[in-house]
């Protein structure tokens, strides 16, 4: 592949990614990143896909994406922080190892999919089946911060980390109709604040009520929220948690015989 | 109520052979041998033996010999022994049964069906001891055409990796095999020039440094799985099917999941790690594209990405869109593939051979003018160099080997995999039993596998008087068919012996 020049001013790269195709955009982005940008800002982003994915191995950096991002921005991102000002499609921060992705605005299916590592914040709603198969291992404990409700599934197979459910729409509370929450859910915690029915949490899981370790972490999380989605001090969330956490480690082994 | 089942197999210990050293006992995982000190004798427990002929193997004196139990029923032709066992099972349990290792089920083996072409008088054959025979294979995308300019290729190829021979080893998951074992394949293949697979157990990070001849798999689970990982093998392979289990996923029993396989799987100790039947993200071929495109970026266009699927009723479609997807290579695993544990109602009723699954692919491709588009591998139960040569002719660009290579290195089909006991040290992570298996021994016993295999193709290809695998690629005129219908002539795409 040929290196472009890219332009680069005090350590910032802008582009405008107007008619670039996904594999150009990447390209330029990481041709910016290798010749020092420590921040880049893409302008007229339309449908891009897999943002942030090719930069593996750099330092680093600070990606504000400006539009409306395709499928799988920061797919197997590894350690960098991705700010969208628009709505965010499907397979956002699928299988992220490391860094920060942050929507101000809504995501779509599969969030968090086999994510392994750092945060993900939506300002309001995501689709189905959001941090499905996330998992956790020692240090690395992935976390999604979702500020209004999801659909159908969330967090399902879930096997490790963190999903915080704020169950807010513009200042006030919504209520939440998705169902099957945590089926096959064998690790990690879901917080959920807001009522949701019974009948809408899976077999594999239990409502717990919350300790002073889990205020800890919500509170850390919901004054990162407060800060990145500037909500005012003076319109305090009303928000009231539930913790939803597997029954067991090992949530099939009965259906099998030797 | 009784549950009675009969014992497979009969342990026959000749008393006067025993020296009483209990080698057997220790080496026993399944605690059959015990020894009776009032008597001064070793006694067994017969129903606990799974016939893996460990003891008989080790025992210095010969005394043991395993063998199937001659206890029967009344005769019955609908009625086997198995399905009374297994449903005698189920009736006390309620649960799904599962076994290890292929479908043992007597499905017609096509490739003792076809027959390969030798020259006499009309063409010479050629000798491979005296001449050169080219068995090197470049496996990913090749260009529609190419240019040259002053001698010099104009055209930018897709990525291509280099073979010595086309016998690479199947995926088999660190996890579901020992520590021992997956390390014997990845000093095999560094050595002899082929590539490992590490099915979707991650790759632990003392053997990256095999990562020159490794294949690292996305499956469903993503166990492992960051971009450090991905980069660190020449091929990624998504894992969509498995040959033994099509269609569902896999289960590695908490268990198996000891402090070391958590660390390379990245999943707390003691948890189930649970493979989804589908990958999450994939639900159409244009999601296929996106996940194959993902790990192209991830991996900056630097790997051939490689799809796996089971073969089933539509390969043939299915393999189009793959390829038509942007796969650089589509891996084909037939209904006698093997695996660490699967239900056995699927291991033994769902998918096709590997036979007629790679013609019709490689055929269909062919139809579409796409077949440059992807290297097909072909995988499921290889047994011989016949096999394989036989699947090169009918249009496989390589083939996997799992079985055949963990025989190589103990295997004896004992079908016991998935309860993570093995008394050869292979599919465990028991550090007792996997210290059975010494990877510099064991992965010289894969490299003279693949030698003597890749010896037996060379004289083959001379005797047919090819002196390039290449030439062999889909080469349909140097096989026949015996004993096939028409149907399955014209599906193989083939003549009837003697035509």
């Amino acid at each position: 592949m040929t290196l472009r020049i890219v332009p680069v001013k005090r350590g910032v790269a802008e582009f405008n990614a107007q008619n670039l195709l996904s594999f150009e955009l990447n390209g330029r982005v990481k041709e910016a990143a290798t010749q020092g940008a420590n921040k880049i800002v893409l302008n007229n982003i339309f449908g891009q896909r897999y943002i942030g994915t090719r930069l593996y191995h750099q330092d680093p950096l600070e990606i504000e994406v400006n539009g409306t991002p395709g499928n799988d921005l920061g797919a197997f991102l590894d350690g960098h922080r991705i700010v969208v000002n628009g709505n965010a499609q499907d397979g956002l921060g699928n299988t992220m190892n490391n860094g920060e992705i942050v929507v101000h605005g809504r995501a779509g299916d599969i969030l968090g999919m086999s994510m392994r590592g750092g945060e993900i914040f939506v300002r309001d709603s995501v689709g189905y089946r959001v941090g499905i198969h996330m998992k956790e291992y020692g240090e690395k404990q992935p976390v999604i911060i979702i500020g209004g409700t999801s659909q159908d599934f969330l967090g399902e197979y879930m096997a490790g980390g963190t999903i915080i459910l704020l169950g807010q729409h513009r200042g006030s509370n919504i209520t939440h109709k998705m169902r099957f929450i945590g089926t096959g859910m064998h690790g990690g915690t879901i917080y959920i604040s807001g009522n949701i029915k019974n009948c809408h949490l899976s077999e594999q899981v239990t409502v717990l009520n919350l300790d002073k370790k889990d205020h800890n972490i919500i509170d850390k999380y919901v004054r990162k929220y407060e800060s990145y989605f500037r909500v005012s001090k003076n319109k305090a969330m009303n928000l009231d948690f539930k913790k939803i956490i597997p029954v067991a480690k090992r949530p099939y082994g009965h259906l099998y015989s030797h | 109520m009784i549950t009675h089942l009969l014992p497979e197999f009969l342990i026959e210990r000749d008393h006067k052979r025993c020296i009483r050293c209990k080698v057997c006992l220790r080496q026993c995982g399944f605690d059959v041998h015990y020894y009776d000190s009032d008597d001064d004798q070793m006694l067994v427990r017969e129903q606990d033996c799974v016939g893996c002929q460990r003891c008989a193997a080790l025992c210095p004196t010969n005394a043991l010999i395993i063998k199937p139990h001659p206890h029967a029923y009344k005769p019955n032709l609908n009625w086997s022994k198995d399905h009374i066992r297994d449903l005698t099972k189920q009736a006390e349990t309620g649960s799904v049964l599962i076994t290890g290792m292929g479908n043992d089920k007597g499905l017609p083996i096509y490739w003792d069906r076809l027959i390969l072409n030798a020259s006499q008088v009309t063409n010479p054959s050629i000798d491979p001891l005296r001449e050169p025979m080219e068995t090197r294979t470049f496996l990913g995308q090749k260009p529609d055409k190419i240019q040259v300019e002053d001698g010099m290729l104009k055209t930018t190829l897709a990525p291509q990796i280099m073979v010595e021979s086309p016998i690479l080893f199947s995926a088999l998951s660190y996890g579901a095999i020992s520590y021992q074992a997956i390390e014997s394949l990845a000093k095999a293949a560094t050595k002899f020039g082929t590539l490992f697979n590490t099915g979707e157990g991650g790759l632990p990070i003392p053997l990256r440094k095999y990562g020159e001849n490794a294949i690292v798999q996305c499956a469903s689970g993503r166990f492992g799985v960051d971009a450090e990982y991905l980069n660190s093998g020449v091929i990624v392979e998504i894992k969509i099917g498995q040959g033994a289990k099509p269609g569902i996923g896999g289960h590695l029993p908490g268990g198996k999941v000891t402090e070391q396989v958590s660390r390379t799987r990245m999943i707390p100790v003691g948890v189930d790690a649970l493979s989804p039947a589908p990958q999450h993200d994939i639900y159409s071929i244009e999601d296929l594209s996106t996940l194959i495109h993902a790990l192209k970026e991830a991996t900056n266009y630097e790997k051939p990405i490689s799809v796996k699927i089971s073969a089933v009723h539509n390969s043939a479609a299915i393999a189009s869109g793959v390829v038509r997807a942007g796969a650089d290579i589509i891996a084909l695993d037939g209904i006698r593939g093997g695996t660490g544990a699967a239900p056995k109602a699927i291991r033994d009723n769902v998918g096709i051979p590997i036979e007629l699954a790679l013609a019709a692919v490689d055929m269909r491709l062919r139809q579409e003018g796409i077949r440059n588009k992807a290297s097909i591998i072909a995988a499921g139960g290889f047994r011989c160099s016949a096999d394989v040569i036989k699947a090169i002719t009918l249009g496989a660009d390589a083939v996997y080997l799992g079985t055949a290579a963990l025989v190589a290195i103990g295997c004896t089909l004992c079908q016991k995999c998935y309860t993570g006991i093995c008394n050869w040290g292979i599919c465990t992570t028991n550090p007792y039993l996997s210290k059975r298996i010494n990877p510099n021994i064991a992965s010289q016993r894969l490299v003279n596998l693949l030698q003597s295999w890749s010896l037996e193709i060379k004289e083959m290809m001379g005797g047919m008087g090819v002196n390039a695998i290449e030439s062999l690629r889909g080469n349909r005129h140097h096989l026949r068919g015996v004993d096939l219908h028409d149907w399955e002539l014209d599906l193989l795409g083939v003549r009837g012996a003697g035509r």
